[in-house]
């Protein structure tokens, strides 16, 4: 991965950047979620597509980071700045915690995915019973525009934010790709036993890899919180953001900078397409972009193996430069 | 100085004593070869080396330290790189990637790194094939890659389990010297194979296992010409025989 296979990701996001001079509100709205998915979805890759350790339980993270924001400030009246930092910081503890349990144990594969699935479910089990997160009920941020609460008047700013922490993200992990710490990663997917005698300490790269996933979805958690003020355990610990984040790695190319992007804004754009749609053939369908982020994913696998950017690298290559 | 030094190792499957109390030597600088039947056990014995598998019983020592606990990783990290009889690629990743994670071993900036991979990759002949993917090479290519991963490490020794099988005749040749100039460089050997030729071209000295026990070790000529090895390999009564075919053949002249 070289500073030019970049590009396209970088300008993606300009453009996405520049929207707010020109479109309409509800295509803000659209794509400040498409983003939060996106950059949850890098944190899954971090893990799952750079180090092969499949997750479906990335709402833990996701959930975690949400939750601390909120909860720090509606409860002890902490910045919101301060509350993003906490929910970061957390969101790489539980992954370290849930790695350390998982991978000392060695569980890989479908096992360590059930696992994940099990930590998301019980914390979400738990967030939805406690008084402490508000219960069934949910969590209300009390609404303060302004800089320093990490609230804005305008949709523009916030887009801005997010579409830079994307941003950020991908050169983090472009950066991680072209290093060491990206070789071991995919070394441990690859060959875990070639990988230790080559000297790699495997567990140590996978609780790395686990803890910076963690972080980062952490992150897109947090930014969700502020964006829409309000969050229940069905929202922040829901098996819908595991498996959007999978669906957008997959569909968008694993183990690649740009897949989980690109894979995340394709997801939204079809399924929102889909239900304007189907909803002027047949009224309003609970649940199509389920069905279409299920159908999208079965023919992702079928034609695209490697992703979009796997198929995009293929298109490339049959035209000589 | 001996370099590595196993001491009775022993392992353990169910009911299988699959190496009993095995002990070998490796000299700094030396090119040891380990032979032996199927299922002698002389895999087993390289992964109680490396840290691989744990013995049921024994101890090794390395560098003058005991390693038996150390994990793989950290006996790599000392200088102990071994290569697999199955070879085990990283099969998404090219050539060039796949020796580039040995390289980092000894060298954290890519720059370097890559240009000790390539560097590696010439000296065992991968060099035009650095930007394969390595699920596409040949049998000879992928045990070429099991070596230059391995050395890429760096190490102080190197554990080579049947680098030579499956390769056929113009390529074993080919890749004989490239183990000696390894050897002519520093880098301490012990190589289990089953292919005579090299063995007796390459080893100056030769261990025997058999059914996980040493039974022989010795120069390869002597070793090859002990009764005990040839019964090993041959059957109960096999050396007797070929010494009494070898009687007649030297009456009938
Ligand atoms: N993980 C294992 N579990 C159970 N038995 C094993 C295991 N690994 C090896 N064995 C058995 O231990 C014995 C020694 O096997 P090993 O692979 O060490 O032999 P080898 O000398 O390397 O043989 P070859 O020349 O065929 O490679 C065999 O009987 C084998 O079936
Ligand atoms: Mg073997």
């Amino acid at each position: 991965m070289s500073a030019r296979d970049l590009w396209p990701g970088l300008a993606l996001l300009a453009l996405i950047a520049l929207m707010p001079f020109v479109a309409s509100n509800t295509v803000l709205n659209f794509l400040l979620s498409a983003l939060i998915v996106a950059l949850a979805a890098q944190g899954w890759n971090i893990l799952g597509g750079y180090a092969g350790q499949l997750s479906f339980g990335h709402a833990a993270f996701f959930g975690m980071g949400a939750y601390a924001t909120a909860i720090l400030q509606i409860r002890y009246g902490v910045n919101a700045w301060a509350g993003l930092a906490a929910g970061i910081a957390l969101g790489a503890v539980v992954g370290w915690v849930i790695g350390a349990l998982s991978f000392r144990a060695r569980l890989r594969g479908s096992y360590f995915a059930l696992v994940t699935l099990a930590f998301a479910e019980v914390l979400r089990i738990l967030a939805n019973a406690a008084d402490f997160t508000g219960g069934a009920a949910g969590l209300l941020i009390r609404l303060s525009p302004g800089v320093e609460n990490l609230q804005f008047p305008s949709r523009a700013v916030f887009l801005w934010l997010v579409a830079g922490t994307v941003a950020a993200v991908l050169l983090l992990t472009a950066w991680i790709a072209r290093g060491r710490f990206g070789a071991r990663l995919v070394a441990v997917r690859e060959n875990e036993d070639a990988a230790r005698a080559l000297g790699v300490d495997v567990l140590a790269v996978k609780l790395r890899a686990i803890a910076l996933s963690g972080a980062v979805t952490a992150a897109a958690g947090c930014l969700y919180a502020q964006n829409f003020l309000y969050l229940d355990a069905s929202i922040a610990y829901g098996t819908w953001i595991s498996v959007e984040v999978l669906i957008a790695c997959v569909l968008g190319g694993a183990g690649t900078v740009l897949g989980p992007v690109l894979g995340a804004l394709a997801l939204h754009g079809v399924g929102e397409v889909a239900k304007i749609v189907l909803g002027q053939v047949a009224g309003p369908v609970p649940g199509v972009d389920l069905v279409v982020f299920g159908a999208l994913l079965v023919v992702g696998i079928a034609f695209l193996p490697r992703g979009v950017m796997g198929g995009l690298r293929r298109l490339v290559q049959r035209f000589p430069r | 100085m001996s370099l590595l030094r196993a001491e009775s190792l022993s392992r353990r499957f169910g009911g299988l004593l699959a190496v009993d109390g095995a002990s070998l030597e490796v000299p700094e600088g030396g090119l040891i070869g380990l032979i032996g039947p199927n299922g002698a056990g002389k895999t087993t014995l390289f992964a109680l080396v490396s840290g691989f598998l744990a013995p049921s019983g024994g101890r090794v020592h390395f560098l003058g330290e005991d390693v038996t606990r150390e994990p793989p990783h950290r006996r790599a990290a000392l200088g102990m790189a071994r290569t697999f009889q199955i070879v085990q690629p990283f099969a998404g990743l090219s050539v060039r990637e796949n020796i580039l994670v040995g390289a980092y071993l000894r060298h954290p900036g890519r720059e370097e790194a890559v240009r000790v991979a390539e560097a590696v990759a010439t000296e065992v002949g991968l060099g035009p094939m650095l930007d394969q993917q390595a699920s596409a090479l040949t049998v000879a290519g992928r045990k070429r890659l099991e070596l230059a991963r391995a050395l890429a490490t760096e190490p102080k020794l190197l554990l080579l389990d049947e680098v030579l099988a499956g390769l056929n005749p113009s390529e074993v040749r080919d890749i004989i010297p490239v183990i000696r100039a390894i050897r002519d460089r520093g880098v301490s050997i012990l190589m289990i194979e089953h292919v005579m030729q090299a063995v007796m071209n390459l080893c100056d000295h030769v261990h025997v296992l058999a059914s996980g026990r040493m039974i022989a070790s010795g120069p390869p000529r002597e070793v090859t010409a002990d009764p005990r090895v040839i019964e090993a390999y041959l059957g109960h009564g096999a050396a007797a025989r070929i010494a009494a075919q070898g009687a007649e053949g030297g009456a009938h002249a």
